[in-house]
């Protein structure tokens, strides 16, 4: 079997390059608020191509599709259920277009987010109907010409593992990455080193695997050396915010600066992280001094936590629930399960 | 089980409680529902098994979440527990008319469809033992209005996870001042870009970071507004 896009650059190179966001891209392109981006690949084309160009432009060696709401359970909040092929097929598609068009190897990844739902037995999600919700979105990735499938923001291990057998069924190479924003750990209580054990005990294991969005660049960098120590081998995968939202006069910005984001960049780098890459708030012109960085600096030692909070700011917990835990905050108990 | 040396009948009253209390911990619902009916038939009134057994033992569960020792699912059970012991309780809190925890009235704002947060929100309160009305997501603030005139609950949540849909909150409380609607309601507001800082811009009377932290400051408002008008 010819090898995809993303093992071939991964085997020729140190780093690669991811993009930023998705969201404040297109939000600053005129997108309204509660209207699914999804929308835009058959409505408004020419502002998805622009999207995708800014991160080729931006050096970018991969790109994430607009189709991260492309399941059925997310579109169905819009009556759009019955539109799962098409909205993935065409956001595919535009990125296929603008990669082959770039001059290089770009790899078009295929967004694939959260359903939004909760697994049984608290809630109201099987198994099997994640698989099916996540192989039909693979399925209209693949017609539009994804090279990988990029499952991200994931917070249960058991939808990265439903997402993981999706990929399996659309015969798809794929990357994920879960969102730790809750001291450390994602929404259910994974741990950064929970997952890279996870990852390892899939039938089809990823490409790479790592973190997106969360809370800050710091906390996000944290979650990085929480993968590394496990001594992985396999390509860790780092999407930082730019920085957290602040809200000035009506308006909201990410307060990370392209400077802070080039230094983030350099400290996944030094940490051991094979692609790099933003999450909200990161625009063209936080990538650019990203990749700049990147190039110019020398590869250096292995950043310690110190590092991390001294460069890009502190952390949001004191702990993420890895390494010695003996000194974090614990109940007594009379517990009738041991 | 394979608890079979808990015998929940034979413990003191005291005891009995502390175990209700680790069990909802645990989110065990049949216990819980044992414990209920067994302090009930001790002649415990409804309204002591709801706060001393239920509601304290879910503010624990509140406090482990807010420090990072219990996550969501582990949560998620314990409210799953808690409701079950409420679905005894309800009927006889009515006929002894007990006070009432409060009611709420919660939404994700007009423009997001993002409810993890305002759905957890939810059951956490209703594990607290307020009534909870969820309008879901998208709403207007004609819709948020209805609801606070119909329903005449003691707290408006709103929710949003889109930097750009938070504003609308601004929307909904200018449009409760206009109305002179405003100060007959506790407003709070949470969700994931939000902060105090914003809460306090747009008028809402408190920022709740998360969903322990939301029905800590929603006892507390309710306490207070009771405080007041016995004044």
């Amino acid at each position: 079997m010819p090898q995809d896009a993303l093992s071939k650059l991964l085997s020729t190179r140190d780093w690669l390059m991811a993009d930023g966001a998705t969201g404040t891209n297109l939000f600053n392109m005129g997108l309204s608020s509660g209207e699914p981006p999804e929308f835009w690949n058959i409505d408004q084309p020419d502002n998805i191509r622009k999207l995708y160009r800014g991160a080729v432009e931006a050096g970018s060696d991969i790109f994430l599709t607009n189709t991260f709401g492309g399941n059925a359970s997310r579109l169905k909040l819009h009556q759009a259920q019955d539109r799962v092929h098409e909205l993935n097929r065409v956001g595919a598609a535009l990125g296929r277009e603008i990669a082959d068009a770039s001059g290089r190897t770009v790899v078009v990844a295929g967004s694939v987010g959260p359903t939004g739902e909760i697994f049984e037995p608290m809630g109201t999600l099987t198994h099997a109907l994640a698989v099916e919700m996540f192989h039909e979105q693979a399925e209209g990735l693949k017609a539009g010409g994804a090279d990988v499938l990029w499952i991200e923001t994931i917070s249960a291990p058991e939808e990265y593992k439903a997402a993981a057998e999706a990929a399996a069924l659309a015969g798809m190479p794929w990357c994920g990455t879960m969102s730790f924003d809750t001291a450390g750990r994602t929404m259910m209580g994974t741990t950064s080193a929970a997952m890279a054990e996870m990852v390892e005990k899939l039938a089809n294991p990823p490409l790479a695997f790592g973190a997106n969005c969360g809370v800050s660049a710091s906390d996000l960098m944290r979650t990085v050396l929480g993968f590394v120590s496990t001594g992985t081998a396999r390509p860790i995968i780092a999407k930082g915010n730019a920085g957290i939202p602040k809200y000035h006069d009506g308006h909201i910005h990410y307060d990370g600066t392209p400077e802070l984001m080039a230094e983030y960049a350099v400290l996944a780098r030094d940490a051991g992280v094979r692609i790099i890459g933003g999450c909200c708030g990161t625009m063209p012109e936080h990538l650019k001094a990203m990749r700049a960085a990147l190039e110019a600096t020398p590869k250096g030692p292995r950043p310690t936590l110190e590092d991390i909070s001294a460069k890009l700011g502190g952390f949001s917990s004191a702990s993420d629930g890895t390494g010695d835990t003996s000194n974090d905050p614990k109940r007594e108990r009379r517990s009738r399960r041991g | 089980m394979a608890d079979d040396e808990i015998i929940l009948a034979d413990l003191s009253d005291d005891e009995l409680v502390l175990q209700m209390h680790d069990d909802l911990y645990d989110g065990l619902k049949e216990e819980i529902e044992d414990g209920v009916n067994i302090l009930i038939e001790r002649g415990w009134t409804p309204y002591d098994v709801l706060t001393k057994a239920l509601v304290a033992g879910m503010t624990i569960v509140g406090n482990d979440f807010r420090d990072g020792i219990l996550f969501v699912p582990e949560v998620l059970l314990s409210a799953n527990a808690m409701k079950a012991g409420m679905h005894i309780l309800k009927p006889l809190l009515v006929e002894t008319g007990a006070p009432r925890m409060g009611k709420m009235v919660i939404g994700t704002v007009k423009g997001d469809i993002h409810d993890i947060g305002k759905n957890l929100v939810a059951m956490m309160m209703e594990g607290a033992g307020f009534e909870v009305l969820d309008l879901g997501i998208n709403n207007s603030v004609e819709k948020y209005i209805e609801a606070l005139e119909t329903e005449k609950p003691d707290i408006l949540g709103m929710s949003a996870l889109l930097t750009t849909t938070m504003p609308y909150m601004k929307v909904v409380i200018d449009t409760m001042k206009e109305k002179g609607l405003r100060d007959d309601y506790i407003v709070l507001v949470g969700g994931a870009p939000l902060n105090e800082e914003f809460g306090r811009a747009i008028g809402a009377d408190a920022y709740c970071r998360d969903a322990a932290v939301a029905v800590e400051t929603a006892k507390a408002w309710v306490a207070r507004k009771h405080n007041q008008m016995g004044a």
